[in-house]
């Protein structure tokens, strides 16, 4: 699969359409739970939001378009149908239109990125976006997969782990910064392209009430795995979720001498 | 990993998670006054002064090694949260249990010998500190959690137990305490029903004297009061732990408490709003009343300066543009769809409304969550950069809230810092406070009594929820009748003949 967009300067075009990627997560704030079998955790009555890293990815697209870099904005999610709301947030933030793949129940436990990144791809076939942002990883498996996995499917460009986005010197290609074990990396990456946003990309606005409003309004298109063709055969299987060894108390002693003679029972002091 | 970093980006809330911050040093640099100084007219009663037998006495109660003599350890004892106040109590005590407390107050009784209880003093009205050499009593130690029942909701606990952990505890059966307040990190349940304390969450859950099914106290004399029923349902004779609730440390010290806790919410969702009149936030409460109804469970208002302070002093930043005032509106439900819906309607409706919130966001996560109450909760904190805070808390006929606050700054027009009101908007409860560099005597007699007779004259209450403690014992008659209070004395000598538990606190000076 090709994709060639007309070269022509950035600045001076229409602007680049955008596709970014949301998932619902576990809220970040909740203290998980296991569930009692371990096959997994506890999701049911517990809050859900909106992927950090995807709020940076709908946040560098809304921005992008106010610089007028970018035309059209579109959001998707793959998910239950309550990833709807999740889209109505990233509508709230700024985002054009929406596009909601509803996975059913009984899979939604056993989908991966590989299954998350085939999905996407179909999609890009027919939107035909020139730039896909997605968070570097979700916080609930934290696979960091899906962004370099949908690059490799669409043999398009990745810039991942992005700290910044801006258009190269020439502007005619992306300069993305990357933040790597040994700082920063900047390269220039052509369009069509992938990139994943890592945390320092923006600190993402606060939806306002009139775009509450509004959003209620944009489109939100429902598609489902069967028509995009994509198996969501699973490709691997849970054995068992487990809570992390519990750290063991320590003792709380009430004066200096204790301490000492604690110590010394431990043979840790002579 | 993730946790830690995502709480890095967004300003450290308080409260929520982390302990509420002691104040650095006031602006005019190390301690307080000595409150002795700030109130010369107040004679120390006719105590005994300690003794070696007496801390002998103590030693042999509570053990060596929690008798604290020491100076400079004492010395934080004596002083409360806003740095207003400094003690001269030489002496702080730590025990464990009800039966070391009631031994030591029985010797002090025996002695005459006068004590202040303390909690985890966040109290803002001067009433958890010494004012001379009273004994400080702490209940620091005493803070076990006995018991919690799923089914029933109650919670037993040590009066030591400070309430956010008491919250995290109830949060991991499915419940919570019916009270919450900026100090929750620091505070101790026994000061929290001391001090009758209300907090953000009033409005939905009620006060103390409702949620508080049983309580064990240890009276002036060292006997043992207890009353610490779990029964939602006990009307067998006279409720004598509501003399104890609200009685500020001076009729008995707290050692346990029974406290009913309600289910902890599925849903909770936030509302910020701008606002350009006070009208249009008296309107916006009715509104909320109406359209969100049983899941209102919190209604904020915070005026311009208030959130100017925030701004400047703290650094914390504001999602909204500058507006006259802003209103948080919190629901608790349990149904995270049908509370939604009924946001959407409350916004809908808040935005048709003429003169209404044009400007206004709902929180999308817990991040954002913590962060537009921290703009709420800290405000005390952010004036106390400014130097000198002088409290105000009352309560006010909902029309009247905003007309003192304006009084008031035309009244210290020039020399004061900052004139802030914000507050329990659906509770009525107005938070007044005035910021000047340094202590100025000449801005207090600007405020005092005036603030109080404008109180009293539109029969409102003088102190909503702070309580009167060392600072506001004056002023009891501009809120009750004299008669009243000559009862309150009554009650006061029955159960303190010899008056040393918490002295010069309360009740005025007669």
């Amino acid at each position: 699969y090709i994709h060639i967009i007309n070269k022509a300067d950035m600045a001076a075009s229409k602007g680049l359409k955008i596709l970014v990627g949301c998932k619902r997560v576990i809220d970040y704030a909740v203290k998980v739970r296991v569930k009692p079998d371990r096959s997994g955790v506890v999701t049911e009555g517990v809050k859900h939001s909106m992927n950090p890293f995807d709020e940076i990815a709908v946040e560098e697209a809304v921005r992008m378009k106010e610089k007028k870099l970018a035309g059209e904005a579109v959001a998707i999610s793959v998910g239950p149908p309550q990833s709807q709301e999740t889209l109505r947030t990233a509508l709230a933030m700024g985002i054009d239109r929406a596009i909601h793949v509803e996975i059913p129940l009984a899979q939604l436990e056993k989908l991966q990125p590989i299954h998350v990144s085939k999905l996407l791809a179909k999609v890009c076939e027919s939107e035909k976006p020139d730039l896909v942002i997605l968070g570097k990883q979700a916080i609930d498996d934290d696979c960091n997969q899906t962004g370099q996995m949908l690059a490799a499917l669409l043999d398009w460009p990745q810039a991942t782990f992005a700290s910044k986005i801006e258009p190269s010197q020439d502007s005619k290609q992306l300069r993305v910064t990357r933040e790597v074990d040994g700082g920063l990396e900047t390269i220039d990456v052509s369009v069509p392209a992938v990139v994943t946003s890592d945390l320092r990309l923006n600190e993402p606005r606060y939806a306002t009430l009139p775009n509450i409003m509004k959003a209620k309004k944009k489109p939100l298109a429902k598609m489902s795995p069967d028509q995009l063709g994509v198996d969501l055969q699973p490709r691997q299987e849970v054995i068992s979720v487990e809570d992390p060894p519990v750290r063991k108390a320590g003792a709380k002693v009430e004066s200096v001498e204790d301490l000492v003679g604690k110590l010394r029972e431990k043979g840790l002091v002579k | 990993l993730l946790p830690q970093l995502l709480l890095r980006r967004r300003p450290a809330p308080a409260g929520a998670f982390a302990l509420l911050a002691r104040p650095a040093s006031s602006a005019s640099g190390g301690l307080p006054p000595l409150t002795t100084e700030i109130h010369p007219g107040i004679k120390r009663g006719a105590f005994s002064q300690l003794t070696d037998a007496d801390l002998s006495a103590f030693e042999a109660i509570v053990g060596g090694d929690h008798v604290i003599k020491d100076a400079d350890e004492v010395l934080s004892y004596n002083i409360d949260w806003l740095r207003i106040c400094r003690g001269q109590g030489q002496l702080v005590l730590r025990p464990k249990t009800t039966e070391e407390v009631s031994a030591i107050v029985r010797h002090c009784n025996k002695r005459r010998l006068a004590v202040v209880p303390q909690g985890g003093n966040t109290g803002l009205v001067g009433g958890s500190v010494p004012l001379f050499d009273e004994i400080v009593i702490s209940t620091s130690r005493m803070n076990s959690l006995l018991s919690i029942d799923p089914v029933s909701g109650v919670l037993v606990a040590e009066a030591g137990c400070v309430l956010e952990q008491l919250d995290r505890e109830a949060a991991s059966q499915g419940l919570m305490m019916p009270l919450d307040l900026g100090a929750k990190g620091s505070c101790q349940i026994g000061g929290n029903l001391a001090t009758n304390a209300g907090g953000l969450r009033l409005l939905r859950y009620g006060s103390l004297r409702g949620t508080t099914l049983g309580l064990e106290a240890v009276l002036p004399t060292g006997q043992v009061l207890d009353c610490l029923t779990t029964l939602r349902k006990d009307n067998t004779g006279y409720d004598i732990k509501q003399l104890l609730i609200g009685s500020e440390g001076t009729l008995g010290i707290i050692t346990k408490a029974a406290i009913l806790c309600p289910a902890r919410p599925k849903s909770v969702q936030l509302a910020f709003l701008g606002l350009d009149s006070f009208q249009a936030v008296l309107d916006t409460y009715r509104l909320a009343r109406r359209s969100l109804g049983e899941i209102l469970s919190a209604f904020e208002f915070i005026d311009s300066e208030s959130m100017r302070a925030v701004k400047q002093n703290l650094g914390l930043s504001c999602p909204l543009g500058e507006h006259s005032f802003y209103v948080l509106a919190e629901t608790s439900g349990s149904n995270e769809t049908h509370d939604r819906e009924k946001l959407d309607g409350f916004i809908e409706s808040v935005m048709s409304m003429d003169g209404c919130a044009t400007d206004g966001t709902v929180a999308q996560d817990a991040g954002q969550f913590a962060h537009l109450w921290s703009l709420r909760e800290r405000i005390v904190e952010s004036l106390l950069v400014d130097g000198y805070e002088y409290k105000y808390d009352v309560s006010l006929p909902l029309a009247d809230i905003y007309r003192l606050v304006e009084h008031m700054r035309t009244r210290l027009d020039g020399r004061v810092i900052r004139t802030a009101g914000y507050g329990h908007l659906g509770d009525g409860n107005l938070h007044l406070n005035f910021t000047t560099p340094k202590f100025d005597a000449k801005v207090l007699e600007l405020i005092e009594p005036h603030v109080f007779d404008w109180v009293r004259d539109r029969r409102g209450s003088v102190s909503a929820e702070h309580g009167l403690g060392l600072k506001k014992s004056q002023y009891i008659r501009h809120s009750k009748a004299d008669f009243a209070v000559r009862v309150m004395a009554e009650v006061k000598r029955l159960l303190d003949p010899n008056g040393i538990m918490n002295p010069y606190k309360v009740l005025p000076d007669e």
